[in-house]
Order: C-alpha cells, then structure tokens, then sequence
C-alpha cells in the first residue's frame, strides 16, 4: 500500500508562505490505478513529485510498499510531462538509460531493453532520435523506457496531453493493457475528463486552489472491461467527473 | 552512410568555390595595385611551396599550431567543467559570478607584459595568454548554456536514479555541448588573433614572428606565405570542430519526420 500521512509542503512567494499541502493523507492500494484530476495549479504534479522522492514534505510522511521515501525509490517509475526523453540520446539508448544509471552491464540488458522496444512498437526506429519520432512514438519511448526498470509503481503526469484524439485512444488502451497486464499500482495525473474514467480504477477530484483539498472521490469498478467506453456507465461517471470539476471552479 | 559522404562532398565543394573566389578576388586586387607589396597569388604560393619544402615554414607552422591546440585543449578542461559546475550549483555561482564577470570583460591581452615577465619569452607566456583567453569564452557559455537546461530533464534522471555526478554526465554535459562548441569555434579567431600578437614579440619561432620577420625583411612573397599557413591554420582548426560538431552533436541537426 501506498501512504501518504499528514504531509505537508509549503514554499515562500514573496513574504508570505504558500501552503500547496496541509495534514494531506491519501492511500493508495497496490494494484489501484488511481487517477488525480483538477484545475491547473491544484497541487496534482507536485503530489507525482512527492511519490517519486524528488520533492520532501516539510512535515509528515510518505510510505511505498512498507518503505519510507527519502529520495528516488529503484522500483518507482515517473513519466514526466512532455515525456522527459533526452534529445541527445537515440530511442534505444533513452530507453536504457534508467539500468545505465544503476551500473548494469550492457549484457545484462540488452536482451531485455530489445524486448520492450519490440512490445511497444519501436523496433523501426529504435536508432532515431527523439526529434524524428512522432508524439506518439515519443511516448511510447517514454513508456518503454519506465517498463525496463520493472517498476511496482509507475506515476504519469499528463502522458497523453500534446497527442491527436487517435493516438491519444489507442495509447490510452495500451496504457490500461499494461496495468491489466502487469497489476502495476498507478498514479495518473490528467486534464481530460475521459481519460481519468477509460485510466483510473478510483478518481480523485481535485478543488481549484491551495492548500490541495480532494473535492470528490469517485470509484469506477468497470474499468478496463472491454467496451467500456461506448457504454451509460462511461458516460455516466465523465458526466459526473464534470459536474464535481465544474462546481468545484464556480464555487 | 550516403547522406553524410553527399553533406561531405557538398561540403568540400563549397569550400573550394570559396577559395577560387578569394584567389581570384587577390589576383585582381594584385593586377590592379600593382605594387611589389602585394604579390599575385601565384608567386605567394610559390614562396610557401618552396618555404614549405625546405622546412623552414613547416617549423613555424608546428609550433603555432602546437601553441593554438594545446591552449585550448587548456581551456577546455578548465572552462568547461567550471561551467558545468557555476550552471547547476547555484551556491558556488553565487561566490565566483561576480568574480568571472568583472575579469571577462577586461582585455586580457593587456597582461601581456607581465605575463612575459612572469613565465618568460618561450611557449608559457604564449600558451598562458591564449588559454586566459578563451577560457573565460568556454566558461561564460557553458554556464548559460547549463542554466537553460530545462529542471524536468534533470528531475527525468534523478527519477532514474541518476545521482549528482549522472546528472552533470548524462544531462548537463550532452546539453550544453552545442553551445560549447560554438563557443570554441568563435574562439578559435580569437585564439589565433592573440597567437599573432603574441609571436609578434620577442620570439624567434611561430607563424606570426615569420610573417613580422618577413615584413621587416621587405619579402612580401614570403610575409604572404605565413599568411595562407596562418589561414590554413584556422580553416583547419574550424574544419576540426566542425567535425565534432557532427559527431557528438548529430541530434541537434536531424529533422523530424
């Protein structure tokens, strides 16, 4: 499980202090997908930082799996916006660079980095650079390259924002094959109201401004059946999801 | 393997259409002058040909070269670390920027004298002076070129669990290596402009002693002949990081598909 207690963060603005998190507590059981949706600004990127080990709480803790964060954790993959991939380095090499890190050997990954490239459809262009892929590819680059470190936790923020509605479904359903295939624990953070109900086995609505309060919390058993898209239940809780976001902004 | 031979091949034909353009442009300059002062290309080429062969400007042009490489090589592997280092470690740049930038701007060159003094008249003084040059270049631009990287990139590594020494290997590096090299290849005018200065003076070896040696000597056939090694010298060295720039910079020039 995954336990976030009583944390907080603040950071100083001029001379006064602005709380983005105050005695915040969320869990997060293993296996969830768990999907943040808000207004910009709400606190939900800061929260993927937090998980990651890259932010620390001021106060409060944070516990993957038993383990308390410190710092980077070896089985927590992040996806960042804009996919965080390396121009300088080519499909093959990004998507390795995560074991490089750790110091092990070529040998030692190879087979397995070749695998993951060839599962995500990225066997023609392995040599290329990110400037010649399309926002798809670099996506799933940037998919791939968190698979090959065998994560037990993977948090997205925003993976499929910049894509074209097409590219967007039918990563969106890869997405969901690989959480089905792998029972990995998830954390998503979007901005689109239908990929937060096609993604996330529990929804969490985030209230417009700071400190980060959760305004809805909305449970979605059905998701991953086949279909489930095209069906009153999908339309149902993205009608939903609307109404809480857009209360939440009025009020 | 093909487009880099063609981009090669159009390259050297570029630069050769450049070379008849500037000896055609010399020869008319030199029919039109027509003073002893000036000699046709034909006849400066001559005299390097036959300087070259008897050693004599092979000699000046290795320790020029020797000067020029060596001092920036120097620069290099003091500039660019250093800069790597006042880009992301905004504590040591807050202690040493106002240092840098009250010394960049001043013409080192003024030094000279003393630097003379100090390291004496053979190759220190010369290669001290280029190096405290082009360093502070080196320096200045892989700084700024480290402060654009984006924070995501180096959170991207950190998330990998890259520590502190992956980030400057593996981001800060690669990043700011195209903006290095620029930098380098600006340098390199200056490197050689300051290496002229700097043989000009109580020295009896290089390329800019043998062309002010020539001058005093009223040889403008052979003053010239120190000329085209000196611009040889550059082209070369420009060529050289050209080079580099495609090998470790070919990312930066690829266009999407």
């Amino acid at each position: 499980m995954i336990e976030i207690s009583h944390c907080n963060l603040a950071y100083v603005q001029g001379a006064s202090q602005v709380k983005v998190y105050d005695n915040f507590s969320l869990k997060v059981e293993q296996g969830e997908s768990l999907v943040l949706i808000g207004p910009s600004g709400c606190g939900k990127s800061t929260l993927l930082y937090l998980l990651a080990g890259l932010l620390q709480p001021t106060g409060g803790e944070i516990n993957i799996f038993g383990e308390r964060v410190m710092g980077t954790r070896q089985k927590t993959a992040f996806i960042l916006q804009e996919y965080g991939l390396f121009p300088w380095l080519n499909v093959e090499q990004n998507v390795s660079l995560g074991l490089r890190v750790r110091h092990m050997p070529k040998r030692m990954y190879q087979g397995a980095v070749e695998e993951v490239i060839h599962k995500m459809g990225l066997w023609e262009v392995k040599h290329h650079f990110p400037s010649q892929l399309s926002g798809g590819q670099r996506q799933r680059v940037a998919l791939a390259r968190a698979l090959t470190l065998k994560p037990d936790l993977l948090l997205m923020d925003e993976p499929l924002s910049a894509l074209d509605a097409l590219t967007r479904e039918r990563l969106q359903e890869l997405l969901l094959e690989i959480w089905q295939e792998q029972k990995l624990t998830t954390v998503l953070v979007t901005h689109s109201i239908e990929e937060a109900v096609f993604l996330g086995s529990r929804i969490l609505v985030l209230a417009d401004g700071r400190p980060t309060h959760v305004m809805g919390e909305i449970l979605n058993p059905l998701v991953g059946q086949s279909g489930y898209r095209q069906t009153p239940e999908f339309f149902q809780k993205t009608s939903y999801v609307r109404s809480l976001l857009e209360g939440g902004i009025v009020g | 393997m093909t487009q880099l031979r063609r981009g090669f091949q159009r390259q050297f034909i570029g630069y050769l259409g450049a070379v008849l353009f500037l000896l055609a442009l010399w020869q008319y300059a030199a029919w039109s002058l027509s003073t002893p002062l000036l000699p046709t290309p034909l006849a400066a080429l001559r005299a390097t040909a036959r300087l070259f062969s008897d050693g004599d400007l092979r000699k000046h042009l290795w320790v020029s070269t020797y000067r020029v490489v060596l001092s920036t090589f120097l620069s290099l592997l003091l500039g660019l670390p250093l800069g790597l280092i006042m880009g992301y470690e905004r504590r040591i740049d807050r202690f040493l920027a106002p240092l840098v930038y009250i010394i960049y701007p001043i013409p080192k060159i003024v030094f000279l004298p003393l630097i003379l003094l100090f390291l004496g008249l053979g190759d220190g003084s010369k290669i001290f002076l280029i190096t405290f040059i082009v360093f502070f270049q080196i320096l200045v631009t892989t700084r700024d070129a480290v402060r654009k990287v984006p924070a995501e990139t180096v959170s991207s590594l950190r998330s990998l669990g890259g520590n502190r020494a992956q980030v400057y290997r593996y981001v800060l590096l690669p990043a700011s290596l195209p903006d290095v090299l620029t930098s380098l290849r600006l340098s390199m005018g200056t490197a050689i402009a300051v290496l002229f200065f700097a043989e000009s003076f109580a020295t009896t070896e290089g390329l800019g002693y043998f062309i002010m040696d020539s001058w005093s000597r009223s040889a403008p056939d052979e003053m010239f002949a120190g000329i085209i090694m000196m611009a040889l010298l550059g082209v070369g060295l420009f060529i050289v990081v050209d080079f580099l720039e495609t090998i470790f910079c070919r990312w930066q020039h690829l266009k999407g598909n």
